[in-house]
């Protein structure tokens, strides 16, 4: 029983991912301002319900045992609790990601009635005026409604999920008296320059100061706090947090986005980390053991000039979607980086322009803001129609001679 | 993610009583061992050595736990190395003992 450790095994991959995330649509009826896959507007090309199951069937193959369900908002696709069903019903767990907005309390006894489903909750502020201001009006008070309706239908421990802003790492404490109240249990995790998150990382991320207040949190709070793993970068403040301390994109994590897609990680959605598609070939198995970009994220990193600092056993670099995203080398510290390496190197970097998120699905139109009163776009058509009922658009076309 | 394994075991394990994995359990071999997971508690475990694989996977057909170490090949100055990791895996509820629900 002398192996290296896991995390370093982990590190060559394994047969199948162990944290899988599976956003089934890019639809979504808010438009938070972070959103790491820019959604908002369905895709044509998403997987139809038929391709879904057959996903779920792969899956059960290769005893991927639960995936996480996002989007978007994964409610709104209608084929939604027939999906859960399906997968529940074939060994294969589910944890989905929500906001709400369809956990009605019928949904909420069903939920409560299943063994193999867990729910979790967006929240982004501990107040709807901190909540609101990143995920829309209203959205805080139907978190709180959804959340309401799990406690009441029974079903224990679901999650609160919040990502971390510079605007309520001061409501920690909140947060999980709100978890508290309703039975849940918080799980924290960390902003990326993903999706439109690029957009607003440069004002939304904690600042160096709640960094540290951030880890003294999470090291005060020990496993009763759930992070995804999302903090390794932090425990260069001292010791290593709960979890696996290891960037496991392509390793032991992957991202299947709406049309099929597979991504090296969640907050990676771009090109250059586009492994394959499940309707390839030889499927979602093809492309996790097979795929380019994954045996070179499993063969061993360079940790480049972060091989020397005395952090870099715990934090290992940092996440790589960050530094992509902020135009680093992947093989350079983590823009966030708390011995101040990444303030440096964003310094440096910052006269090339970083590679921008792609694709992007946000809502054409801008989401309400406070204080804010747009125009309608709408336009008027200048020509009745031909007759009341004559819907042909060529109705009264005649063409020139 | 959730390790039921770094849970630190509460008192000794009783090599001599039946085990078997328990039903809501799924074992995926990896090189490094395998990956358990429990349907019902919704937890990960590592099995950290294909030996210990063969010893879990050996467990329900055999009359005890020692039976089935003996089974898989572990020598005997490794078991109590084996009952410590069997520990964990009944505190984390991945196995539990025959007749008991």
């Amino acid at each position: 029983m002398n192996a290296p450790p896991l995390a370093e095994q982990f590190a060559c991959g394994l047969q199948a991912p162990i944290c899988l995330t599976w956003e089934l649509t890019y639809a979504c009826n808010l438009s938070c301002v972070h959103c790491l896959s820019s959604s908002g507007r369905r895709d044509p090309r998403e997987l139809t319900t038929a391709e879904c199951m057959a996903v779920i069937d792969e899956l059960q193959r290769m005893q991927v045992f639960y995936v996480n369900i996002g989007g978007g908002e994964p409610t709104v696709r209608p084929d939604f609790w027939a999906l859960v069903d399906y997968a529940t019903g074939h060994d294969v767990g589910v944890k989905f990601s929500t906001n709400g907005v369809k956990i009605t309390p019928e949904i909420a006894r069903r939920l409560a009635g299943r063994d193999y489903v867990d729910v979790q909750i967006s929240l982004d502020g501990a107040t709807a005026e901190v909540n609101d201001a990143v995920r829309g009006r209203g959205s805080y008070e139907v978190a709180l409604r959804a959340m309401g309706n799990l406690a009441g239908a029974g079903f224990a421990g679901f999650k609160i999920s919040v990502v971390m802003t510079r605007h309520n790492v001061a409501q920690l404490d909140a947060f999980k008296a709100i978890a508290d109240r309703f039975g849940a249990q918080l799980r924290i995790t960390r902003l990326r320059p993903s999706g439109r998150g690029a957009d607003v990382w440069d004002e939304l991320r904690p600042t160096v100061a709640q960094q540290r207040e951030l880890y003294d949190w999470l090291v005060a709070h020990g496993t009763d706090v759930l992070t995804g793993d999302s903090f390794f970068h932090l425990s260069g403040f001292g010791g290593a947090l709960p979890g696996l301390n290891l960037c496991g994109a392509g390793r032991v994590v992957c991202l299947i986005d709406p049309v099929g897609d597979v991504y090296a990680c969640p907050f990676a959605i771009h090109p250059s980390f586009l492994a394959g598609n499940v309707r390839d070939p030889d499927g979602f198995a093809g492309v996790w053991q097979h795929s380019e970009l994954f045996a070179r994220l499993r063969r061993p990193q360079s940790g480049g000039a972060c091989e020397s600092c005395s952090a870099f056993e715990s934090c290992r670099g940092g996440c790589m979607a960050a530094k992509f995203f902020t135009g680093l080398p992947l093989d350079g510290p983590d823009p966030e980086c708390v011995r101040g390496h990444g303030e440096q190197a964003l310094a440096a970097a910052a006269a090339a322009p970083a590679p921008r998120p792609s694709p992007d699905h946000s809502h054409r139109t801008a989401p309400y803001r406070p204080g804010e009163r747009q125009p309608v776009p709408l336009t008027l058509s200048a020509r009745p129609p031909v007759t009341a009922c004559n819907a042909n658009p060529l109705a009264g076309f005649v063409p020139e001679r | 993610m959730a390790c039921a394994a770094s849970t630190e075991p509460a008192g000794g394990f009783d090599l001599d009583a039946p085990w078997q994995l328990d039903a809501q359990v799924r074992v995926r071999p990896e090189a490094f061992g395998a990956l358990l997971y429990h349907f019902g508690t919704r937890q990960l475990s590592f099995l950290k050595s294909p030996a210990l694989l063969a010893v879990v996977r050996l467990l329900g057909a055999q009359p005890s736990a020692r039976a089935a170490c003996t089974a898989a090949g572990v020598q005997a100055e490794d078991l109590m190395r084996y009952a410590h990791a069997l520990q964990t895996l009944a505190a984390s509820r991945m196995i539990r003992k025959r007749g008991t629900v």
